[in-house]
Parts: structure tokens; C-alpha cells; sequence
């Protein structure tokens, strides 16, 4: 019998859905994470093929798409550094597949499912609030849809996806989520949260 | 708050990055034909220039890569950026 897992925020699911409707966060925990470091063109596209979503060739993006694995997003954290993230359970499963299509080439696919946890932040305030913390410029015509970046939010290094107008998607490392917590419900104040 | 340009993220702020001393700094063919006084220079002895210095940077809340940049010591400003293995551009300063 195995005991059940206790995601990282578990104990901030109330006072993070009190933030509602200035800001609406919701943790996504458990999810396949997968880091590749890979930079020949044919491994990266056999991989791409394998997961049925092409891996982004832009620095600072993200790929998404539907394939075997389900909804897979191919995240740039290095030129030749990549995040898959896929549904929970996925990573061994995965990392197998990944592993058959880099074959001989030089490169590394390595499970760090446990390394990050997923915040999804909306709402109509969501670039005022990460402004408290980030200096990187969120205004949708430098940071359109699809970027991610890896960043400081309030000190704490963050992967940051924007995935819709006012969605954006924050991996953070487990032992830095409440913290992080903490200070979102600190930084929500000002748009009429009780504190 | 200084921005940095990361030669692959783009500008950032200097807190996400590390200083990793004069670049092109290259690394003995002979170690072991090395005098004591020429390892020491090699290990110790830095230019101190007043004007344009080549540097190394990491990105390291960022992308994690190392970089070169040309800042000038007077004023702080960066001159050039420029990825590793990349050759030392013009400056002007």
C-alpha cells in the first residue's frame, strides 16, 4: 500500500481561493516533468515527433500540443534545455520514449517531477501582482501568449508561461511554494483581498 | 536596477546574474611546463583596465548560460554582449 501524496500547497488551497476574483490561483500538482538537455536538430525533432508536440526553436517559448502522452508542453529553459511537462503519472513512461529517440546522440533525459510544482494564475490583476515581484516586462506586446521565461519572482526563481491574456502558468520548486503562496496573498492586498 | 542583456533572454535585471571575472582568459596548453610565476599569473594576475573590459557573465536565474560582455569600467555601461566561443566585437565607448 502506498500512502498518498501531499502536493506542496495542500495546506494553502483555502487562502489561496480567498484571493478570488482579484486574483484566481489554483495549484496543479504532480504533473510529468521531464528535463532534456539535447541540441542536435535530428534527436530534437525525433523527440518533438515522439511526444507529438514539435519542441519550441525559439529561445524563451513554449510549445503545446495533444499527442500519445495527452496535453504535452515542451518548455526553452537553455539552448539546449528543455521541460516537458505532461499529465501526472506520465514520467517513466516518458522518459522512455524520450530516451529511444535521442538513441546515440549526446544528450540527457532526467525525471524531476518532484523538483517543481505548478501555479496557474488569472484574473484581471495577474500582471499587476507578478509587477510586485518580476522585472521582467509582462505587457502582452512584449510577452505575448506563448513565452516562458525563467525568472525572480520575489527572489524565488520561477519558470513562467504566459498561456492566455491574462493567464499565465508558474513552476516553482516545492520547497519554494509556500513562500511563494505567502507572498501572493501579501501582494493581492492592495486589490481588495482581506488580508 | 541595471538591465543586462542575456545574449539569449534579453534584457534582465543584474540580480538574476553572476560575475565570472575577465574573459578570454585561456587556460595553459602545459600546465606542468608552467613556472611557479607563470602559474601565478595565470591563476591571479587580472587586467584592471579604465574603459572597455571583456567579462564573463552567467545568467543563472535565468537560462543558466555563460556569456561574455564588454562593460566599461568608467560608467558601467555594457558596450556588448556576445555567447560564448563568439569572438570580442568592436566597441566604441
Amino acid at each position: 500500500m502506498t500512502a498518498e501524496p501531499t502536493s506542496p500547497l495542500a495546506g494553502w488551497t483555502d487562502r489561496l481561493a480567498a484571493l478570488a476574483p482579484a486574483l484566481i490561483v489554483a495549484e496543479r500538482p504532480y504533473r510529468s516533468q521531464l528535463t532534456v538537455r539535447v541540441s542536435d536538430p535530428d534527436a530534437v525533432a525525433a523527440m518533438g515527433s515522439a511526444l507529438g508536440v514539435a519542441f519550441p526553436p525559439v529561445p524563451c517559448t513554449f510549445s503545446a500540443g495533444s499527442g500519445p502522452f495527452g496535453d504535452v508542453e515542451v518548455l526553452w529553459l537553455g539552448p539546449d534545455e528543455f521541460l516537458v511537462v505532461a499529465p501526472p503519472g506520465l514520467q517513466t513512461e516518458i522518459e522512455e520514449v524520450l530516451r529511444g529517440a535521442l538513441g546515440s546522440h549526446r544528450g540527457s533525459v532526467v525525471d524531476t517531477s518532484a523538483q517543481r510544482t505548478t501555479v496557474v494564475l488569472e484574473g484581471p490583476h495577474v500582471r499587476d501582482v507578478l509587477a510586485h515581484g518580476c522585472s521582467v516586462d509582462l505587457h502582452p506586446s512584449s510577452a505575448p501568449t506563448g513565452t516562458c521565461v525563467q525568472t525572480l519572482l520575489a527572489r524565488t526563481g520561477i519558470v513562467l508561461q504566459v498561456t492566455g491574456a491574462d493567464t499565465f502558468t508558474v513552476l516553482v520548486r516545492s520547497s519554494f511554494a509556500e513562500y511563494l503562496a505567502a507572498w501572493l496573498s501579501d501582494a493581492c492586498v492592495e486589490y481588495g483581498v482581506a488580508s | 536596477m541595471q538591465l543586462i542583456p542575456c545574449p539569449w533572454c534579453g534584457p534582465r535585471e543584474e540580480a538574476e546574474f553572476h560575475y565570472g571575472g575577465q574573459a578570454h582568459v585561456a587556460y595553459p596548453e602545459d600546465p606542468s611546463a608552467l613556472t611557479d610565476e607563470e602559474w601565478a599569473q595565470y591563476v591571479f594576475f587580472r587586467e584592471n583596465p579604465s574603459g572597455p573590459f571583456a567579462e564573463r557573465w552567467s545568467h543563472s536565474a535565468g537560462c543558466r548560460r555563460w556569456f561574455n560582455a564588454v562593460r566599461d569600467t568608467r560608467t558601467h555601461d555594457l558596450l556588448a554582449v556576445y555567447r560564448a566561443g563568439e569572438p570580442m566585437p568592436e566597441v566604441t565607448s
